[in-house]
């Protein structure tokens, strides 16, 4: 029966052998790490002592008694429900745009270069623009027109701190669903344009509408879930606008608070109950946008 | 003879498209000039503060405090730049350690996640050995949830390894990313069997038909995906932050963070290195993107594989 078996690795068996690096690390890292999160977020656990089941405590405490839980819950769907929405929508709006112009690189790089900037490092020029004293750029212009007489606290009144980093984040937002979207574009051959020209569709949003958008799906749900998780996930721009803890929790975040209980308390039952709710939010969503753009290509 | 006509009569007619697209693209109505107008201010907001950040870097000491701040450079110098590398390094970590250690772990994890994840993507989509639908809908699954959702275990399983402090840490967890995977198992599946089919009838072996055939073809994919994990890891502050607690392993994002002193502090003393080291930390990223666009957008049409 050896050659049945030779016959199975040429057809299958080498398919495994190139897929086994990927596998082991994903599962890994990846897999088994979901698991562990659920059991762990019904256990009490510090990484000292074995973790103790305690059922639904975590879940309870964190919905029941956890103020600041619900402050970063509050603050984490201001944030997405904002940048998300307009960030995909104008990375998809700017991808069509700038395919149809002459520059086509110098803008689509313009428009790009920003989301791929270090949120850390442009914090710095950011944390100039709205800087709290006279020194700062927003404040010093609007002092200089005389829209305000005294400088603002951008980035430590509680007041402003969420609207400062969605500012940032907007800025930022061209992210990597602009450049598949570019490339989806680019995809799409252009005898289906002209096949429709043929057909009477002369306007360029008909044309979006009809053809494009339809040919993009599989482009426009990679985009829809990146732009959800990633809105979900902020972290790195509210720590470094308005710092840990950020005054009156007005910059928290879901996973600021996970990792506050992760990584400085060592809750760890406590933090993967957190974990969860943001994998539960993130993947209803997920579906939800599959479910929209799904295609014959999934 | 016959065949170099066609050729010839195919070129002209390509020519004349060329010059028909040309000339669409010269008529200059309201519409378009409005467009440009407004792209060119867009770009302005998306661009002034990368170019203050790069100006800044260059301004001698007066001018980084002047008042009112001035948003150009006027007289540029590389001072920024020494004082960064050299009132830094007197400190216990020189700050070329940081750019050692993020050049490093952001160099081995793009080779790693570009190789694991076209071998993956081949194996699953030119092979479909049992199982792989099960995978794929896993990695769908995967796809939905931010990377921040597993760290806690991940930090266990890091911790079990003995690998917290090291590079492994760093690198290892960011290989297998759904994103990447999903990415280049999507070019994969457009790629034509036949030519694989014909490749083996030719006798080439698996891993030359991946490697000479496949992979040419995928460079529009995985040279995004080069784009996509590079800054994905060059600016990784998630991983850093939790996986090492030692000044020697820490990488730049957090070396940036500590000498800028957070949002809290003014930091006027470093304010020099503090712009130098952001320079330092967002170039590359910019730098890794331009060079890479061209492959990434122009060669797409050109890359045979027709969706």
């Amino acid at each position: 029966m050896e050659p049945k078996v030779k016959i199975w690795w040429r057809k299958y068996g080498i398919g495994y052998l190139f897929m086994l690096p990927f596998l082991i690390l994903f599962i890994t890292f990846v897999v088994v790490p979901v698991f562990v999160a659920l059991t762990t977020s019904f256990t009490n656990y510090n990484m000292l002592q074995p973790p103790k089941w305690q059922g639904m405590t975590n879940y309870k405490l964190l919905f029941m008694d956890d103020d600041v839980f619900i402050t970063a819950l509050r603050n984490t769907f201001t944030f997405a429900f904002i940048t998300g929405p307009i960030g995909y929508f104008m990375s998809l709006l700017m991808a069509w745009v700038i395919d149809q112009l002459k520059f086509r690189n110098a803008f689509a790089l313009a428009f790009y270069a920003p989301s791929i900037t270090s949120s850390i490092a442009m914090s710095v020029v950011w944390l100039y623009i709205f800087s709290g004293d006279r020194y700062g750029l927003l404040n010093n212009i609007l002092i200089n027109i005389g829209i305000i007489q005294e400088p603002i606290l951008w980035n430590m009144d509680p007041e402003y701190i969420m609207s400062v980093i969605i500012i940032i984040a907007i800025w930022m937002s061209m992210g990597t669903g602009f450049l598949v979207f570019l490339a989806g574009l680019q995809n799409i051959p252009r005898e289906f344009y002209e096949a429709a020209a043929i057909d009477g569709i002369k306007n360029k949003f008909y044309e979006l509408w009809y053809i494009t958008l339809p040919l993009m799906k599989p482009q426009l749900l990679f985009g829809a879930i990146n732009s959800i998780v990633s809105s979900f996930g902020v972290f790195d721009i509210a720590v470094s606008v308005a710092g840990m803890p950020s005054p009156n929790y007005a910059g928290h975040t879901i996973v600021a608070h996970l990792y506050d209980y992760a990584f400085i308390r060592f809750q760890m039952g406590y933090a993967s109950a957190i974990a969860i709710v943001l994998f539960l939010m993130t993947f209803l969503l997920g579906r939800g946008a599959m479910r929209l753009l799904s295609s014959d290509d999934m | 003879m016959a065949q170099t006509q066609t050729v010839n009569v195919k070129q002209t007619k390509e020519t004349k498209k060329k010059k028909v697209k040309q000339k669409k693209l010269k008529k200059v109505t309201p519409g378009w000039v409005i467009l440009y107008i407004f792209m060119i201010l867009l770009v302005a907001f998306t661009a002034l503060p990368l170019i203050y950040m790069i100006s800044t870097a260059f301004k001698p000491l007066d001018e980084l405090f002047a008042f009112p701040p001035k948003f150009f450079v006027r007289r540029p110098t590389l001072q920024n730049f020494r004082d960064l590398l050299s009132s830094l390094s007197s400190s216990t970590v020189p700050f070329t350690r940081y750019i050692f250690n993020s050049l490093i772990v952001t160099v081995i994890t793009v080779i790693c996640t570009v190789m694991v994840s076209c071998m993956g993507a081949y194996g699953l989509v030119k092979h479909k050995p049992p199982g792989s639908q099960t995978l794929f809908n896993i990695i769908i699954a995967a796809l939905m949830f931010s990377p921040h959702v597993t760290q806690i275990p991940r930090y266990m399983v890091v911790n079990k390894l003995g690998l917290i402090n090291t590079y492994g840490a760093l690198i290892l967890p960011n290989i297998a990313v759904a994103y990447n995977f999903f990415l280049i198992k999507q070019f994969t599946e457009q790629f034509p069997d036949e030519l694989l089919e014909a490749a083996r009838i030719d006798g080439a072996n698996e891993w030359v038909a991946f490697w000479n055939i496949v992979m040419p073809a995928l460079t529009p994919a995985w040279s995004t995906l080069v784009v996509f994990s590079f800054v994905s890891s060059w600016n990784d502050y998630f991983s850093p932050l939790i996986f090492t607690t030692s000044q020697v392993m820490k990488t730049l994002p957090l070396a940036l963070q500590t000498i800028a002193g957070g949002p809290a502090t003014s930091s006027i003393g470093r304010a020099g290195a503090v712009a130098a080291a952001t320079f330092l930390m967002t170039m590359p990223t910019v730098v890794i993107f331009t060079s890479m666009q061209s492959r990434v957008l122009e060669t797409m049409t050109y890359s045979g594989i027709k969706g």
